[in-house]
């Protein structure tokens, strides 16, 4: 459970940083979430590659090889339709999730 | 979607390890840019982008490891590596590969035989509704005619229901007759079977009209092409049958040889002519027990409310019947086995022999799992580096577990060809003449499933022990100390793997010899006759047209002219010869008896009819009174001679001559002599009670004629021939030697002891093998220390008990328990061999020798090469 999650949201932090960013290769995906998140939350480049790969085989996400504004060539990565839906169940299930924390916390 | 695009990525592997190349250099490109941006210096930028990445190779794998379908690339090239793994040490991989051959083969054929004789034994549509219905009691499997027609018509679980029985008679066509065996069946019972004839028709329920109202006769394929080419014209034509004509109507499908297992008819005819052919009705009998009924279960009706049904109505049976069926219930087993009196034997037999091969196959996994652990650990060192830059656990694991499923697979593919070829030889084997009896073993997708799902088991042990290892491996303490210090606190798993071996071989090899030993003393048994130097001739009077009663003429007429013949010393005969498969037994009630149920019975004794003069053909002893002589007739008093344990169970230590007792069939005997104890139906039986009656007063048709003589059996066998063929050419005789004659009831004690033999051989081969492997690892791995030993001033005796000691202990502790546990299986095998029993000083001896010699034979080549240390040349090599 607690191993899922933890996989869970860094999916929901790509799906997130795409849906909001549009399209983005991983290099800026951990630099946009690094910076969002105040330098609170690393992503290690380590988890996001397998990470990416697996949400494109399951179709959430896309590719496209294109050219960075310093002319390099670079891998973007873009939301689906698919991913669209898996980021609103995601949101919600996190949602449920801080909730429930925080309940625990208030009572603890 | 998401499959197909994991399946297409496995075709392009190459391009996708490059696409992912190229990403994750971007990656760090950009890294890179940015730290020199903010201001570090090359190489620092550099480092740091390279540090934040970690290692690039190891997650390149676990991108690509993402998808669950590149497993199976991953798996191919490990099966490759493998397969040139294996190819490198060709002996080890041999050894390997034959060894589970050897235990994967043994299990192929057991469960082969197993599935085609006692799991799905007919080849017909819907056979797995078909079941025997047999008594209660086990033992007692037949059914009365009349009990079949009541459970026929008054059950309601049953869409159908049969009855044959087995019979031999005299076919003749054109005048030739020739013995031949066939089943007399109901009319229905082509149709419940679901059968075509390949030629012709069959008969069915509206052919018969009461008895002998159908004289039809179907042939089966093998008899119809034997004696008549094959030819379509026999349809139509007349063949006699006991010197009755019968019209042949139909021939049964080619693959089709009757509902039992082992007994292949040559022909059917309906069970409403059997007055014409046997002259003796039981079509009436309620009393008279002796057809094989199966039933179809119908659909929606389980097999316990079909039994519950059937026993429903047998208690309805005994109710209206209390003389006859009293006590009658039924039983549901599955068909082909004569009812079920071969049910219990040969599935226990069967099921041990396979418990048996699967204890082989196990020894021959522990036996590889120790070799494969060995192997391993000899790797420690390559396999630490490969863990240490960044292979992952698994993935090594993974390669060292594949090349047991491979090794194990082409073990199973040996095997199962090996177990195939054997099956055929089996099933091509006719084991009596004098029965038409077949073993026929075809191997089903059952049979190479369960050989499938043996070898990838099979590769469990020897995948998972080193996996344990490489599990535990600490690459930094492996590397440094170079592997061997792990392997000898690591041991004692293979150790104990081994010791179970040995023991599995010790008792394998225990109850094979005990098997022996019964054998040959049940081969000098008292049997209550000596078969030695006696030449029987049997035959059945009715297949040349006799009854009963005209019989006794011709029967004179035989012994009167057999006894001319230049030679003998003693002739005799006897309805049917004891110990040959058949003889009926008939319970015995007190003199004065009225109410003859079944409750009233004293015992149950087997009956004969003889001649005089065979008492002293056979050599059974006659202890007290007489023999009969021929003017113990039909107008004198009947009389009868028992055998001493019906004389103890009725009459106890008086002595029973002049005293009299009654029979099922309600008359009175005198007994006027008493004869020695014998064995009647098997030679493992208890004693039993026997009756002689003599045949002028018995009649019977049954005749087995039997002559002494010093002189060559098949010299007599000719003469004999020759002589009986004088007395009527139409009545066709089997002459062979009474101790070939008794081949049938050796058969199972010979069959287990040489199943137990082979299955024993092999355990002891893997033992040799497991003992050799471990003496000779932990000798190659002590190299050094016993050198250094023998340069310190130690004994030979001194190296050898260190360097041999433990696999010593090993064999010893594993005879042992063996041994132990041989002891205590042998209880068992006394059931099928007779007289087999562990207590017995040569088969002690002899599995202490064999193990012994096994011990030495494993141990010799390493012992030597402990003998031959030497220091100089170890110093040189390090």
């Amino acid at each position: 459970m607690a191993r899922n999650d933890l996989q869970g949201s860094l999916d929901l932090l790509v799906l997130k940083t795409l849906s909001q960013i549009g399209s983005l290769h991983g290099y800026g995906i951990v630099l946009h979430i690094q910076r969002a998140s105040d330098e609170l939350l690393n992503v290690e480049e380590g988890s996001l590659y397998p990470a990416l790969h697996r949400m494109e085989q399951s179709g959430w996400i896309r590719s496209d090889w294109a050219l960075t504004e310093t002319n390099r060539k670079a891998k973007y990565y873009k939301l689906t339709p698919a991913g669209r839906k898996e980021l609103e169940q995601a949101e919600k299930s996190f949602e449920k999730l801080v909730k429930g924390i925080r309940a625990i916390f208030r009572y603890a | 979607m998401s499959l197909l695009r994991r399946l297409s990525n496995l075709v392009t592997r190459r391009k996708l390890d490059r696409e992912i190349d190229a990403e994750l250099r971007s990656h760090i490109e950009m890294r890179i840019e940015d730290n020199l941006a903010a201001g570090m210096s090359k190489e620092a930028a550099h480092r740091d982008a390279m540090l934040r990445f970690g290692n690039r190779a190891l997650m390149k794998e676990r991108v690509t490891s993402a998808d669950a379908a590149l497993m199976f690339d991953g798996i191919a090239r490990d099966t490759r590596y493998a397969i040139r793994r294996s190819f490198r040490s060709p002996a080890f991989a041999l050894t390997a590969i034959v060894t589970l051959a050897f235990g994967i083969g043994a299990n192929v054929v057991a469960f082969g035989v197993l599935n085609s004789l006692i799991l799905h034994p007919l080849n017909v549509a819907e056979s797995n509704r078909l079941f025997s219905v047999v008594q209660k009691q086990h033992g007692n499997d037949s059914q009365s005619y009349p009990d079949y027609l009541d459970f026929r018509s008054r059950n309601n679980t049953f869409s159908d229901m049969v009855a044959y029985k087995l019979y031999d008679a005299a076919l003749s066509i054109r005048g030739v007759p020739k013995k031949s065996w066939f089943y007399e069946v109901s009319g229905n019972y082509f149709r419940m079977l679901g059968l075509r004839p390949q030629l012709g028709r069959f008969f069915d329920l509206n052919d018969e009209h009461g008895p002998n109202s159908a004289p039809y006769v179907v042939l089966s394929d093998s008899f119809w092409h034997d004696r008549f080419a094959g030819d379509p014209r026999v349809l139509g034509t007349t063949v006699d049958i006991n010197k009755h004509p019968f019209t042949v109507i139909g021939v049964a499908p080619k693959d089709f040889h009757g509902t039992e297992v082992f007994f292949w008819p040559d022909f059917w005819v309906p069970m409403v002519n059997e007055q014409q052919i046997n002259g003796y009705d039981y079509l009436s009998q309620r009393r008279s027990h002796g057809l094989w009924v199966i039933g179809k279960v119908r659909d929606g009706a389980t097999v316990s409310q079909a039994a519950d049904n059937l026993n429903a109505i047998s208690a309805q049976l005994a109710k209206e019947y209390p003389d006859e069926d009293e006590g009658l219930g039924a039983r549901l087993v599955k068909p082909g086995l004569m009812g079920d009196s071969l049910g219990d034997p040969a599935r226990a037999f069967m099921t041990g022999i396979l418990l048996l091969a699967l204890l082989v196959l196990v020894a021959a996994c522990a036996n590889l799992a120790g070799i494969f652990a060995a192997r391993v650990a000899d790797r420690s060192r390559e396999l630490a580096v490969r863990l240490a830059i960044g292979s992952s656990r698994w993935h090594v694991l993974r390669q060292v577990a594949m090349e047991a499923v491979v090794i194990s697979l082409a073990g199973g593919i040996l095997g199962t060809l090996f177990a195939t070829a054997l099956l055929s030889v089996f099933s091509r084997w006719q084991p009596f003449d004098q029965f038409p009896i077949h073993v026929t073993v075809v191997p089903d997708w059952r049979v190479y499933g369960v050989a499938l799902l043996l070898s990838l088991a099979s590769s469990i042990l020897p995948g998972l022990l080193p996996a344990r290892q490489i599990w535990q491996t600490d690459a930094m303490q492996a590397m440094k100390s170079g592997g061997v210090g792990a392997v000898f606190r690591r041991a004692t798993l293979r150790d104990i793997l081994l010791a179970t071996q040995i023991a599995l071989c010790a008792l394998l090899l225990t109850a094979a010899l005990v098997a022996f030993r019964g054998m040959q003393r049940s081969l000098h048994a008292p049997l209550g006759f000596q078969p030695d130097g006696v030449v029987s001739a049997e035959t059945d009077l009715h297949m040349a047209g006799y009854t009963d009663q005209s019989s006794l003429v011709v029967q004179k007429r035989m012994l009167e002219q057999a006894s001319h013949i230049p030679g003998l010393t003693a002739v005799g005969s006897i309805n049917e010869l004891p110990l040959n498969t058949g003889g009926s037994g008939s319970p015995v009630y007190r003199k004065g008896t009225t109410d003859f149920r079944s409750s009233n019975t004293v015992q149950v004794a087997k009956y004969y009819s003889i001649s005089p003069g065979y008492l002293r053909a056979a050599e059974t002893r006659l202890l007290r009174g007489r023999d009969f002589s021929w003017h113990d007739d039909a107008t004198t008093t009947k009389v009868a001679l028992v055998n001493a344990t019906f004389a103890r169970v009725m009459f106890g230590d008086v002595l029973p001559i002049g005293r009299h007792f009654m029979t099922g069939g309600k008359s009175l005997y005198e007994i006027v002599g008493i004869v020695e104890d014998g064995k009647y139906d098997s030679l493992t039986e208890s004693p039993q009670a026997a009756m002689f009656f003599p045949l002028a007063q018995n009649a019977d048709s049954d005749t087995t004629v039997i002559v002494r003589s010093a002189l060559p059996p098949a010299e007599v066998a000719r003469a004999l021939s020759r002589t009986l063929a004088n007395v009527d050419p139409d009545l066709p005789f089997t002459v062979r030697s009474w101790p070939d004659e008794l081949g049938v009831m050796y058969f199972p004690a010979r069959v287990a002891t040489v199943s137990l033999g082979v299955m024993g051989m092999l355990a002891a081969m893997l033992a040799v093998t497991g003992i050799f492997g471990l003496a000779a690892y932990s000798i190659s791995k002590r190299w050094k220390e016993l050198g250094i030993r023998v340069s310190l001033g130690a004994q030979r005796a001194q190296l050898m008990r260190s360097a041999l000691g433990r696999p010593l202990a090993i064999l010893m502790t594993g005879s042992a328990a063996g041994l132990l546990a041989g002891v205590l299986a042998s209880r068992l095998l006394a059931q099928i061999v007779y007289q087999a029993t562990p207590r017995d000083p040569l088969v002690l001896c002899g599995v202490l020798l064999t193990m012994a010699l096994l011990g030495l034979l494993a141990t010799w080549i390493p012992a030597r090469r402990v003998l031959a240390v030497d220091p100089a040349q170890l110093l040189r090599d390090e």
